[in-house]
């Protein structure tokens, strides 16, 4: 159980499992005995939009919704997502970001995109290929937020062990897709 | 038993706990998981529940259910009780025969709501319903089961005002296990006119009636729901909160280290002044913290008058700091208020304001809507486009734009309509071509909803738009429902299947056309011929939904 509440906020493009994500995170955060809330959203956002979704853990947990600045660790599975959530980001919160673009009509180059998460993060930004290597070696895009879950816990960015995670996503995820997303969970190094 | 579980998941197993028989409603983010989850768990458990036309409907259903003897629960978001308003307000005055709970979810900050930003507390006001309003999965929970009881006890419905930090948040939440009834509830209705109508002089004697139930509910759910945690020392500072905003609150006040005596209200309506009255007593300053209007700080102002008039009273209104009308609250913004209240320090976090560009949401791939957008930009880049409720709002972001209005459920087939009158005057004679077309798009289950009232009025009103039916099979935008237009129930069985240009000719249309949107060549043609025609014209463009077309090709693998 931890003393302090971690505050995570996942950011990425509808559609891109941040839901079941989620679903991943608070049941690690259970088993490890924390208090848990998390906030999600449904509807026409899911449509290729922005998404965002909440939550904390920790030993005792009120408000579902991570303020900003409040922090700990930004989970971006799209890099301009991730750009946006600068405007949620307070001084001591990190970025681990998934080194994917989704990009549309007027967007930013990723260039540009990458150099101002750099300047504005400097050390507190992790950038991870995470879906290149999930579609090079399991040829599936969608377990990349697993991946990166993955290496937060290695990489001590979440306070959460990756057996608690691996224990997670075998009480979430559904059976058909099970191997693929512990296969997912185990490449991260 | 305890398990992570979410908002709308809690309502579903409280209401099974309470031995719910009927459940109506219709699709809306954030409240449709709930119908969702019944049209899968229904029948295992006794239940009958479906997916209604829309919520007046759905109320109604559930009406005749509760005077049936069969208790039900409705679901709603909150543009939904706009609709369902009318059989409201009567039924508040006939009351219930078995116990109905009717759960609206409102949105704050207007994640998934194009109309307005909704304070649904305003119908306990004009209807007298009694509105319970629970902050989180566990008081959904708790809250659900009160709801029956009351509505058992008082033969009255119950309103479960949610918001979506309510619905769609998730934490760990204590429950017992229901057990499945062996079988469905079957219904008698048993001869009571004097009670289930509100013709005169009946109704003003149910509106005494209604009055004297609500003190006795208000005596009844008081000490159950309106809650007061007292400070450990003497603070003259007090604060009083209403739902979710409990939550942040709690937050604030730890982060800041103050020990205030709080008033939660979870009954918003009939309000517990003698509560307020003793709880503002002797303080100084009360910070009432709600979203959106600030309906409990009326009310509080309204009570401090005879209870205590130099009581200083901190919300929505005056300062610059004080807590904003638009959009949800958070610990941060509740923070900021409290400091300048209690002179205590809140350090607000400096945010860098970074400019990205908007991330509209698009179309899926393969959605037949593109084909329809597409083929009206190349054909009719100048008419006047309508547009409605449900995916194809799209429609109105870049690259398609070809939106220029949208209001609420089915309001696209009765503003066209008026603004093919207003522009084209010679129409109404029924000569000389429209100055300016008006093309109106509509989905599937939209048209069902509330368009048809608007194709009949364009007819018999000899108007001249253009409606383009969006059939895809399917209510798509709140995660594929079913509707009329399906063949299907919510639980899975098989129906009549109502057909968009069935109703459109017995509603008088003359110029009707059903074509796969694909075919580009065929659409471009209908629209060039149906834009030149003086009277009502509909085209069906029939494809289904990119989406589920993929899942049913999934599922039969």
């Amino acid at each position: 159980m931890l003393k302090d509440n971690f505050n995570l906020i996942i950011v990425g493009v509808g559609g891109q499992g941040l839901i079941t994500l989620l679903s991943i995170i608070n049941e690690a955060a259970i088993i490890e005995r924390n208090d848990v809330r998390s906030s999600e959203l449904h509807g026409l956002s899911q449509r290729g939009g922005s998404v965002e979704t909440h939550t904390k853990f920790g030993y005792k947990v009120y408000s579902p919704l991570v303020y900003n600045g409040q922090a700990d660790l930004i989970l971006g599975l799209d890099v301009l997502e991730a750009m946006r959530a600068l405007n949620r980001a307070g001084e001591q919160t990190k970025f681990l970001v998934n080194d994917y673009y989704s990009p549309f009509q007027n967007s930013l180059p990723k260039e540009e995109i990458i150099k101002a998460l750099q300047e504005n993060l400097g050390e507190r930004l992790f950038v991870v290929p995470a879906s290149e290597i999930c579609v090079k070696e399991l040829q599936s895009e969608v377990v990349s937020g697993v991946y990166l879950l993955g290496y937060a816990t290695k990489h001590n960015l979440i306070p959460l062990k990756f057996e608690s995670v691996m224990a997670a996503v075998e009480k979430v995820i559904p059976q058909k897709y099970l191997e693929l997303n512990k296969k997912a969970l185990n490449l991260a190094k | 038993m305890k398990k992570i579980l979410l908002g709308n998941e809690a309502i579903v197993e409280a209401a099974l706990a309470c031995g719910v028989d009927f459940v109506s409603g219709y699709p809306g983010c954030p409240a449709a998981e709930i119908g969702d989850i019944f049209g899968k768990i229904a029948k295992e458990n006794g239940v009958y529940a479906e997916w209604s036309t829309n919520e007046k409907v759905g109320l109604e259903a559930a009406i005749g259910a509760s005077f049936s003897g069969l208790k039900s629960l409705v679901n709603m978001k909150s543009f939904g009780i706009n609709v369902a308003s009318d059989s409201l307000m009567p039924l508040v005055y006939t009351g219930t025969k078995a116990p109905m709970v009717i759960v609206v979810a409102d949105d704050p900050s207007c994640w998934s709501s194009a109309q307005s930003e909704q304070n649904s507390r305003a119908y306990a006001y004009l209807a007298r319903i009694p509105m319970l309003e629970p902050a989180d999965p566990q008081e959904c929970y708790d809250f659900t089961k009160l709801a029956f009881e009351i509505s058992e006890k008082f033969n009255i419905p119950v309103i479960l005002r949610t918001v979506t930090r309510a619905n769609h948040q998730k934490m760990i939440v204590e429950y017992q296990p229901h057990s499945a009834k062996a079988s469905r509830g079957v219904g008698v209705f048993v001869k009571n006119p004097q009670q289930f109508g509100t013709m005169p002089p009946r109704v003003l004697e149910q509106k005494q009636e209604l009055i004297e139930k609500l003190e006795k509910v208000k005596k009844f759910a008081d000490n159950k729901l309106n809650i007061i945690t007292k400070s450990k020392k003497p603070n003259s500072v007090g604060i009083i909160t209403s739902g979710v905003t409990h939550l942040h609150t709690l937050e604030t006040l730890e982060i800041m280290g103050l020990d205030l005596s709080i008033l939660k209200m979870g009954m918003f309506y009939p309000l517990a002044d003698a509560k307020i009255k003793s709880f503002i007593k002797n303080l100084k300053k009360v910070l009432i913290v709600e979203e959106l209007d600030g309906y409990l700080e009326k009310e509080v102002t309204a009570i401090a008058k005879d209870t205590n008039p130099k009581l200083e009273i901190f919300g929505k209104r005056g300062a610059p700091w004080a807590l904003p009308e638009i959009r949800e609250l958070d610990a941060e913004k509740i923070g900021v208020a409290l400091a300048k209240i209690t002179g205590k320090k809140f350090t607000a976090n400096k945010i860098k304001p970074v400019a990205v560009p908007r991330r509209y949401p698009k179309l899926c791939p393969g959605c037949p809507h593109a084909f329809t957008f597409a083929a009206l930009k190349r054909v009719a880049p100048d008419a006047i486009y309508g547009g409605d409720i449900g995916c194809y709002m799209l429609a109105g972001y870049p690259p398609n734009d070809v939106q220029d209005f949208v209001f609420d459920m089915g309001a696209s087939m009765g503003i066209s309509h008026g603004i093919s009158k207003a522009t084209n005057p010679a129409s109404a004679q029924g000569f000389g071509r429209a100055r300016q077309k008006v093309i109106s798009l509509i989905g599937d289950a939209t048209f069902f909803h509330s368009g048809i009232s608007g194709l009949i009025n364009a007819v018999y009103n000899k108007s001249n738009p253009l409606y383009i039916i969006l059939d895809n099979r399917i209510t798509a935008m709140t995660g594929h429902q079913t509707n009329p237009g399906v063949g299907k129930t919510l639980m899975n069985e098989d129906t009549v299947l109502l057909k968009p240009e069935d109703i459109a000719v017995a509603c008088g249309v003359k110029n009707v056309k059903v074509l796969d949107p694909i075919n580009v060549k065929e659409l471009e043609e209908t629209i060039k011929d149906f834009m030149n025609k003086d009277e009502v014209s509909v085209i069906v463009c029939r494809r289904i939904c990119a989406l589920l077309e993929k899942r049913i090709k999934k599922a039969q693998e």
